[in-house]
């Protein structure tokens, strides 16, 4: 599949902005994180930021960005729909919740809090499972795709978080966290790849076209001389050994030094932790966009049995 | 509205059969479709570059042809691809605007291109690779089983036809109501063996494809054809095979 820089940057971007949003909301009515409302209003205005540029960003995908608002209106059948519902949903108790920090009011930000918290596990859940119901495309439609969203969403917030909180003296927490969703990620997208790797295909150039009762299929003559849509939105792929070193590039600088780091600003404390909690983010926000291109560019739809036989 | 229509016992399913063992690969159908279609209900079907190296454009059926078999069994196959109108498509599901929708009637699936933002997304889901987007207008296009055609009271009855299958020389394709078992595209498809393209994915398509026909099977050798004297035709070289074979 085409890895469209418009939705890899969107996953990436609102991904870590609602996973920001996730673990801000559930650890402050829990006293995990600094009490004061200015990093409550910080790390709030940074998720919504991160939340808002990568929505925008997935309209410049769309053929139609002014009839997007159309979009919301399916949400009985349509995980794209469903999507756009929560994500709007989302900055209702976000701006209550802001509202609570700024007037310094408890019982209203730590209930709208909880509610935002939720409502974005919700948005990452519909985003996991757009990608998650395409059959045709089996490396999107395995098990471990949306509780991959949730992780990587997980791992990027609290990775924010523990920057932003460092700066406030006390990012323990928030970095224990990212440890450990880091750890998760690193696991789960091992298994993932090699659970994509070894199963096969369940659609083959003898199903696609019935011909198989002759015999094996072999493509001869493309319909077309050209390159056409399906080609270019579909048939993008990506070399075994450049995915193979991408691969590594994401475990090892996306989930592994973010990790090591945060392992170290737990050791060190004070101004070493909010540089390396620092670093530790731009790299993990970096592993991830190139596991979101991965995402894509290893990801094979079955139109190109018709073209390759693959 | 995206959520697919209840199938009702009888429903009435039009599509189309085709024939792999006569289509000859003439791409007859797919020019003709994309003559109708590029001034009809989706029109235009747009091309780029079209006068220059990197043509390419937007079409509804695609005529590829594949070998099949090994040996003596092996044989050249032309299959055209296009919108099996399937009854089970996620296309439609997953469309978030209300812009792809089956109909009710006759089970056509359709893309309204007032309304579609041009996401893509149901291009993804159809695992046949029968939509396309036209990239100029920013909306989805398909194949509409020729919906201006075969209800279209302004032009004579026995041409309410798709173009494909009204144009097709070896009559390899047929239209119909797959959903009456009494039809004339059902009965072909029972006695032929009509089926579908990936049943695994579960969408259930409502077109059917013939296999070709079994070959009657190939003699062991060639049986060679001796030649008698009497079929020498020079007296003297039918003289000279007298003499030598004695
Ligand atoms: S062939 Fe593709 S576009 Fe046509 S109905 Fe089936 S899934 Fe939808
Ligand atoms: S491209 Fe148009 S028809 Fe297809 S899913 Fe998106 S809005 Fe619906």
């Amino acid at each position: 599949m085409n890895p469209a820089g418009s939705i890899v940057f969107f996953t990436t971007a609102s991904g870590a902005g609602y996973g920001l949003l996730y673990w801000l909301g559930l650890l402050r009515p829990l006293g995990l994180i600094p009490g004061d409302p200015w990093f409550g209003l910080v790390a709030l205005g940074l998720a919504l930021l991160l939340i808002t540029v990568g929505l925008l960003s997935s309209l410049a995908h769309l053929g139609h960005p002014e009839r997007a608002w159309r979009a919301i209106s399916q949400w009985r059948s349509s995980w794209l729909s469903r999507e756009g519902v929560a994500a709007l949903l989302t900055y209702l108790p976000a701006v209550l919740f802001g509202i609570g920090l700024l007037g310094d009011i408890p019982a209203l930000a730590a209930p709208m809090g909880l509610l935002a918290a939720t409502s974005a596990m919700v948005t990452v859940y519909s985003t996991g499972m757009i990608y998650a119901s395409l059959k045709p495309i089996r490396q999107w439609h395995h098990p471990l795709v949306v509780p991959g969203y949730l992780m990587l969403a997980a791992f990027s917030g609290a990775a924010l978080l523990a920057m932003l909180a460092a700066f406030w003296g006390n990012g323990a927490v928030p970095a224990v966290l990212a440890l450990l969703t880091g750890a998760g990620g690193f696991l789960l997208k091992t298994a993932y790849w090699r659970g994509i790797d070894t199963q096969p295909p369940e659609a083959t150039a003898e199903s696609a076209t019935g011909l198989g009762q002759i015999g094996k299929v072999r493509p001869l003559d493309p319909p077309h001389t050209q390159t056409n849509y399906l080609l270019r939105e579909m048939g993008f792929r990506i070399a075994r050994k450049h995915a193979a070193k991408l691969r590594r590039i994401v475990l090892a600088a996306g989930f592994g030094l973010p990790m090591l780091l945060a392992l170290l600003a737990l050791l060190t404390g004070g101004a070493a932790a909010m540089a390396l909690l620092t670093i530790g983010a731009v790299l993990a926000l970096g592993g991830l966009l190139v596991e979101r291109w991965l995402m894509f560019a290893e990801a094979t739809h079955t139109v190109t049995l018709y073209y390759t036989g693959t | 509205m995206t959520c697919l229509p209840e199938i009702k016992p009888g429903q009435k399913k039009l599509g189309l059969v085709i024939d792999l063992d006569t289509c000859v690969g003439c791409q007859a159908c797919a020019t003709n479709c994309k003559e109708w279609n590029t001034s009809g209900h989706s029109a235009p079907l747009p091309d780029f570059h079209p006068y220059s190296a990197g043509a390419e454009g937007v079409w509804f059926n695609r005529v590829h042809s594949f070998e099949a078999g090994e040996g003596e069994q092996g044989r050249t196959v032309h299959f055209p691809r296009s919108c099996l109108h399937c009854e089970q498509p996620a296309c439609v599901t997953v469309c978030p605007t209300g812009a792809s929708y089956k109909r009710e009637e006759d089970g056509i699936v359709l893309v309204n291109h007032d309304t579609c933002i041009g996401c893509g997304l149901c291009a993804w889901a159809c695992p046949y690779g029968a939509r396309e987007m036209d990239e100029d207008a920013g909306v989805m296009k398909k194949c509409t089983l020729c919906i201006d055609r075969i209800y279209n009271e302004t032009i004579p009855e026995e041409r309410r036809i798709p173009a494909c299958v009204a144009t097709c020389p070896t009559q390899a394709r047929h239209f119909g109501d797959l959903g009456d078992p009494e039809s004339a595209v059902s009965k072909l498809v029972r006695e032929r063996g009509g089926y579908d393209l990936m049943p695994e994915m579960g969408y259930k398509p409502v077109n059917k494809y013939l296999p070709p026909r079994k070959r009657a099977t190939v003699q062991a050798k060639p049986v060679e054809d001796a030649p008698t004297s009497m079929d020498i035709k020079n007296p003297l070289l039918r003289w000279m095979d007298r003499v030598l074979t004695r």
